[in-house]
């Protein structure tokens, strides 16, 4: 079960890092064109990974009772606050910048484009730093008046 | 030049195949194991294994570090079929400067981690489950994406 669970998971990633890698969304060029409306094309990407998603989301709870290697459908954390607004805008500004997101970063591994190693850096080195700074942190403390 | 040629100059049906790929990808997941893919997450749950603070160690990240290591690699392989097979190896380059790629990183990672969710976490898993602060965090990223991609066109070109 447990084997069966890891392949299902390498192969669902599989599908993920090929489908980055045939919509050129690996290529930083591209993402940025796309955020300059030269070319719309990641529209359709994210588009058709909705629609696929909306269904496998809705269907698969309604037809099992639970996934097949699994205990139970998750549901996806999400919630409208202070900390979900700055840290969206942020991720915009620095993927506006870059044109390398989270996906995009793991899967170019595969291809050889080692320059994006430096972003792949950076996000890691910008994950480190946010979990410092959340609760629990003590990289800085606020000086007390 | 009609609309079509301008709007999508270097075609149309990889995107939407590969968009396609992408969300089967996620949605076997689901099927498989009830999980939602998201790839933010694994750049807080694999610091877990090194950095001990509360934070870091929450049963979320600890839980969830060793799949999401693995979908990674799988992401890696699924990449590098495409690469040897269609592109045939050649070596991938990008002309956006060093500099540009890390501090960009850097924003990526640390907004992605604050919201919570990137273009796969909010873009994909959570308009997928049509949940709407997905929707409004997916609106500011797009919005503040576009303004910066542009400025830094006319700025640092």
């Amino acid at each position: 079960m447990r084997a069966a669970r890891g392949l299902a998971t390498l192969l669902a990633g599989a599908l993920f890092g090929f489908g980055l890698a045939l919509s050129t969304m690996i290529r930083p060029e591209v993402v940025l064109g796309f955020l300059q409306f030269s070319d719309l094309g990641l529209m359709l990407v994210m588009g058709g990974a909705v629609l696929v998603v909306v269904l496998a989301y809705k269907l698969a709870p309604r037809l099992l009772s639970k996934p097949l290697l699994g205990d139970s459908f998750h549901a996806h954390p999400s919630a409208w606050n202070r900390d979900t607004a700055v840290g969206s805008a942020l991720f915009g500004v620095g993927w506006g910048l870059c044109g390398v997101c989270p996906g995009p970063a793991i899967a170019s591994l595969g291809t050889g484009n080692w320059s994006l190693l430096w972003a792949l850096g950076g996000i890691a080195l910008g994950a480190l730093v946010q979990g410092l700074r959340a609760n629990g942190g003590v990289l800085w403390t606020e000086p007390r008046a | 030049m009609n609309l079509y040629t301008s709007l999508f100059p270097h075609g149309w049906q990889h995107y939407l195949l590969g968009g396609v790929l992408i969300g089967t990808g996620v949605s076997l997941l689901f099927l498989f194991t009830g999980r939602i893919g998201g790839m933010s997450t694994l750049f807080s749950s694999t610091w877990s294994f090194a950095v001990q603070r509360p934070f870091f160690q929450q049963a979320r990240f600890v839980d969830s570090r060793n799949w999401r290591l693995v979908y990674a690699l799988g992401m890696i392989l699924g990449a590098m079929v495409w690469w040897l097979g269609w592109a045939g190896g050649a070596p991938q380059t990008t002309t956006v400067p060093a500099w540009q790629l890390a501090v960009g990183g850097f924003f990526v990672g640390y907004g992605a981690r604050l919201g919570n969710g990137c273009t796969s976490g909010h873009g994909i898993c959570g308009l997928g489950s049509l949940r709407w602060p997905s929707l409004m965090a997916v609106l500011t990223f797009m919005a503040t994406a576009f303004l910066t991609a542009n400025l830094a066109a006319k700025w640092l070109a």
